[in-house]
């Protein structure tokens, strides 16, 4: 919410910068002033570099497990979900066959419940043949400390045992908490703690493209 | 939001959340591992000084579900039974670190009173007090009732449901009323006048003493129990005729829509206000509000006491 609100004002802000004025990469193309602090948004990867990506990890998907009729694709929501779905249906077409797709929610086993304000469930979709002795990709948009990661695989074991858990995600960006790593990557996107990394998906926000907001490294 | 004590600490857009978050709970629990770690380390007392089978144990499954540590207090064979009030019990909860304190009580407004006495820091979930309310009757039920009539999403907009029988002495028919109102449903009240509230003009619900001219348009009926034990006075003339006018029987069931649903709370009296034909038949979804109360119970639970209270609903 505080992020959005801040896009818009940078957005209809009247002293707004142009790309290029004080930074000269073409990535920080936003840069705006509120309450006398400096928001830089940078353009991280746009739709054509997330497509590649996502078509890249497809393929090594299939070349890890060796095609796709051993794997489970599951989707952590909201937007690990959007991904998930792409994934499949770009696998289904390289393969020509169906693949196994669904959503995990996490929430009931997330680490941080007695700090934050309850939040709605999400839906949980297990795909007709489940988890058990397959191969479960499971996807998220931003690989960050690792503990979504951590809630998940707990997640998983709730609903049996898989052969093997894999991870893919769009964006790396470091700092992690626990001893957790993907298998397959979008991006690394080295970034410091106090920046945040915003992920916008067609599906949920209406257009493709990942930011970095805040303060530079 | 800290308390559950009435549907009407509840706007429609929450009551949705609670019922949303018990169709994921359900999900959950169907798993080969129905436990789940979310209120791990917290401490949720069953303090019932009312007897109750159905609500306590459903309770105390929803929170062993969720790895709550529980404790079951009940009147009989405790400090109740020996006269002590209710601020020193609740005292008594708080020094033993209750997160969560679910009341059922005899008396309507004990709830209300436990969360509004400051004896305790936890939450306090109304499960059922005097003739007052019993919220998560109401949300059970408007759950059976979405889940089989509305596509399990969304409101109740458009459903006709019948509550029948003693609304005077109900609970269950104070909640449902109100919960399913908010939710977009028609609500007709049917019982002899005797066992109609003051008043009952001004609730947002149609009255009749016609039981049979009400049955073809409805899509839900909910039987309410005889409550022998709240009766000081003659109601009805005999248990016989109460029967005959307000009972439901496979006659009677005949004359609903196909697809509509018999509901009732619990426990049943058999050959009184429900025959065990009806009970028993494929439209009854008793047994089934049973375990739907499970997953509720676990909904409101995590809702109400796994985050930090400050920002609860937020």
């Amino acid at each position: 919410m505080g992020l959005e609100a801040r896009r818009r004002g940078s957005e209809g802000s009247p002293d707004i910068h142009r790309s290029g004025d004080i930074l000269p990469t073409r990535s920080f193309n936003d840069l705006s002033r509120e309450a006398g602090k400096e928001i830089y948004m940078s353009l991280a990867l746009n739709e054509s570099d997330i497509n590649r990506a996502l078509t890249r990890i497809s393929h090594e998907i299939l070349e890890r497990n060796s095609g796709s009729t051993e794997i489970t694709i599951l989707g952590i929501p909201t937007r690990g979900a959007h991904l998930a779905q792409r994934l499949a249906s770009i696998i289904e077409s390289i393969e020509g066959t169906p693949v196994q797709v669904g959503t995990l929610d996490i929430t009931l086993h997330r680490d941080d419940l007695r700090l934050r304000a309850p939040r709605a469930l999400m839906e949980t979709v297990i795909p007709t043949l489940g988890v058990e002795g397959r191969t479960v990709v499971l996807v998220d948009d931003v690989l960050f400390s690792g503990r979504t990661i951590r809630s998940a695989l707990d997640a998983i074991g709730e609903i049996g045992r898989p052969v093997r858990v894999q991870l893919a995600v769009l964006v790396d960006r470091g700092h992690r908490e626990l001893p957790i790593k993907a298998d397959f990557v979008g991006k690394n996107l080295p970034t410091s703690r106090s920046q945040s990394v915003k992920v916008s998906l067609r599906e949920h926000d209406g257009v493709d493209e990942v930011r970095i907001e805040g303060e530079s490294a | 939001m800290k308390h559950l004590l009435s549907i009407n600490d509840i706007d429609k857009e929450f009551a949705i959340t609670i019922l949303d978050t018990a169709a994921e709970m359900a999900k959950v629990t169907e798993g080969p591992v129905k436990k789940l770690p979310t209120l791990r380390g917290k401490t949720v007392v069953n303090l019932f000084a009312e007897d109750s089978t159905r609500t306590r144990i459903s309770f105390e499954a929803a929170a062993k579900r969720l790895s709550a540590d529980v404790i079951n207090f009940t009147a009989k064979g405790s400090s109740i039974s020996k006269g002590e009030s209710l601020k020193d019990t609740a005292q008594t909860l708080q020094a033993l670190g209750a997160d969560a304190v679910v009341m059922r009580h005899p008396a309507s407004g004990a709830a209300h009173r436990l969360a509004q006495g400051k004896w305790i820091n936890g939450s306090v979930i109304n499960a059922g007090d005097g003739t007052h309310e019993h919220p998560s009757q109401a949300l059970l039920d408007a759950y059976t009732i979405r889940k089989h009539l509305a596509g399990g999403t969304g409101d109740l907009a458009g459903l006709h449901v019948v509550i029948v029988g003693d609304i005077l002495h109900s609970r269950v028919a104070r909640s449902n009323v109100l919960l399913l109102t908010k939710l977009g449903a028609k609500v007709t009240l049917v019982a002899p006048p005797t066992l109609l509230p003051h008043q009952v003009e001004q609730w947002p619900v149609k009255v009749s003493y016609d039981f049979n001219s009400v049955l073809p348009t409805v899509d839900a009926v909910i039987m309410l129990r005889i409550q022998q034990e709240r009766m000081s006075d003659l109601y009805f003339p005999s248990e016989r005729e109460y029967s005959t006018l307000f009972g439901i029987d496979a006659e009677r069931l005949s004359l609903t829509k196909p697809g509509s649903i018999l509901m009732h709370p619990g426990p049943m009296n058999r050959g009184l206000e429900i025959s065990a034909e009806a009970a028993d038949s494929e439209q009854s979804v008793v047994v089934e509000q049973v375990a739907n109360g499970v997953s509720i119970r676990m909904a409101i639970l995590y809702l109400f006491i796994a985050g930090s209270q400050e920002s609860v609903n937020g």
